[in-house]
């Protein structure tokens, strides 16, 4: 593998695999907290947060990208927050392309983590109940173990859907050589230089089969979790 | 008083209001089929809110609208054998017995007790989806009275076994009856079963809407 790609191809995919695991990081405990209160919380505004939670999915990605740029450039709020006490500038840099892919990354991950919670039978929680356990403790003994298949594969999701992040990345990060060229914006500006072909068409075979991987490995869990309600052999 | 129970509860267009007192020992809890007789289970235990009313039990107050008492099902501690067992699918036996064991609960019983009690040694180690329904039934219980229960609530627990598992579960309510001192309420609609396990018998009948 490594005799086949170039270095600068294997800085580019080392560069992409650490924005999305960033990102997937950043996403995760949000994302599960979300899913949680989609799937078992009752309380006005349920609809309103469902819709929040999507918009990314729906919004043109260079509008988010701008919105973040708003929100986190150095004179929006939470930019000038992070800038100042704890010295954290995003524009412009790796981390500002997780934060842009962990944005794109969070409605999947809401949805796989709330149906994989929806498909947890509330009358076990309720059984743990009546023995005594607390809301807590029956998220992290039955609830949590139960739909652990499902939150993976969504994680797993959501890290393919930020590895193939554009729009909102070059809005919010830019395209900076080594610093927030990842695939898809290398594979973008490969296409603007004269006689890139040939790089385009390896880096983006490096995202057909990274892609793949992700949504292999997520439908395998998924349907892990399935049978697992069935039969639990020795 | 072992049981003091008034309530009352709206379902979509539908009203449920029941009422009974009983004593100690198992109270049967009877009626046709779709009357209520799981969700007014669910009440006692806490798991379902009903609109009005109160529920008593051993000298508890557990529910009182009227005086904004509702004790989380969680600290009513109801042992609550449930129809299909409902056992944790990713826990072995012995740590679904384990799940809400508390000590020094005032049936006296450790695990080693409710074990032998139970007769279920053999099947610690096992996946609750290998064992049999009169198996897992035995293993509910078992979680059930090793939670330090006050009371036990019981819904059909004979209702997926054959008729050999039927009489193996049957003596061991019996003795449950009859050797701890816990008010039972046992919901069947089984008439011979009923006849040989109840002290006393509620029948629940269709609350007509208001």
């Amino acid at each position: 593998m490594m005799a086949i790609l170039t270095p600068e191809e294997i800085g580019i995919m080392a560069l992409s695999l650490r924005v999305s695991l960033l990102a997937v990081l950043l996403c995760a405990p949000l994302a599960f907290a979300t899913a949680w209160l989609l799937a078992r919380g009752r309380f006005p505004g349920k609809l309103a947060l469902d819709v929040l939670v999507h918009l990314p999915l729906v919004l043109p990605p260079v509008v988010t990208g701008w919105l973040l740029l708003l929100l986190f450039g150095p004179s929006g709020p939470a930019g000038a927050w992070l800038e100042r006490w704890l010295g954290v500038t995003l524009v412009f840099r790796w981390t500002g392309a997780a934060l842009a892919a962990a944005v794109m990354a969070f409605p999947l991950m809401v949805r796989s983590m709330r149906l994989a919670l929806e498909s947890v039978d509330v009358r076990l929680e309720n059984a743990a109940r009546t023995l005594g356990a607390s809301t807590g403790r029956v998220l992290r003994t039955i609830t949590l173990p139960l739909c652990l298949p499902g939150i993976a594969a969504g994680m797993i999701l959501g890290g393919a859907r930020a590895l193939g992040e554009f729009g909102a990345t070059i809005t919010f990060a830019a395209n900076i050589a080594g610093e927030t060229r990842t695939l898809p914006l290398a594979i973008y500006s490969a296409l603007q230089a004269p006689g890139g072909e040939a790089i385009v068409m390896r880096l983006s075979l490096i995202s057909i089969a990274l892609s793949v991987a992700a949504l292999v490995l997520s439908e395998l869990l998924v349907r892990r979790s399935g049978a697992r309600k069935g039969a639990h052999e020795l | 008083m072992s049981f003091d129970v008034d309530v009352r509860w709206r379902i979509g267009r539908r009203d449920f209001h029941f009422a009974f007192e009983s004593g100690p020992g198992l109270t049967a809890i009877t009626g046709p089929s779709g009357v209520g007789k799981t969700s007014l289970l669910n009440v006692v235990a806490g798991l379902l809110r009903p609109d009005a009313g109160h529920v008593t039990v051993a000298g508890e107050r557990l529910f009182d609208r009227a005086r904004r008492i509702d004790v989380p099902p969680r600290e009513r501690r109801a042992g609550y054998v449930f129809q299909d067992a409902r056992l944790f699918p990713h826990l072995r036996v012995e740590k679904n017995l384990a799940y809400g064991q508390r000590d020094g609960s005032g049936l006296g019983m450790d695990m080693d007790d409710v074990v032998a009690f139970l007769r279920i040694g053999h099947l610690l180690r096992r996946w609750p989806s290998t064992l049999s329904g009169g198996e897992a039934q035995r293993v509910a219980i078992g979680r059930a009275l090793l939670s330090g229960p006050r009371f036990l609530l019981m819904d059909e627990p004979l209702g997926a076994l054959d008729a050999e598992r039927r009489e193996d579960i049957m003596e061991v309510i019996e003795r449950l009856r009859d050797e701890l001192e816990l008010p039972i309420l046992y919901v069947s609609h089984d008439r011979a079963e009923v006849d040989r396990l109840a002290d006393r018998v509620v029948t629940l009948r269709e609350t007509k809407n208001r």
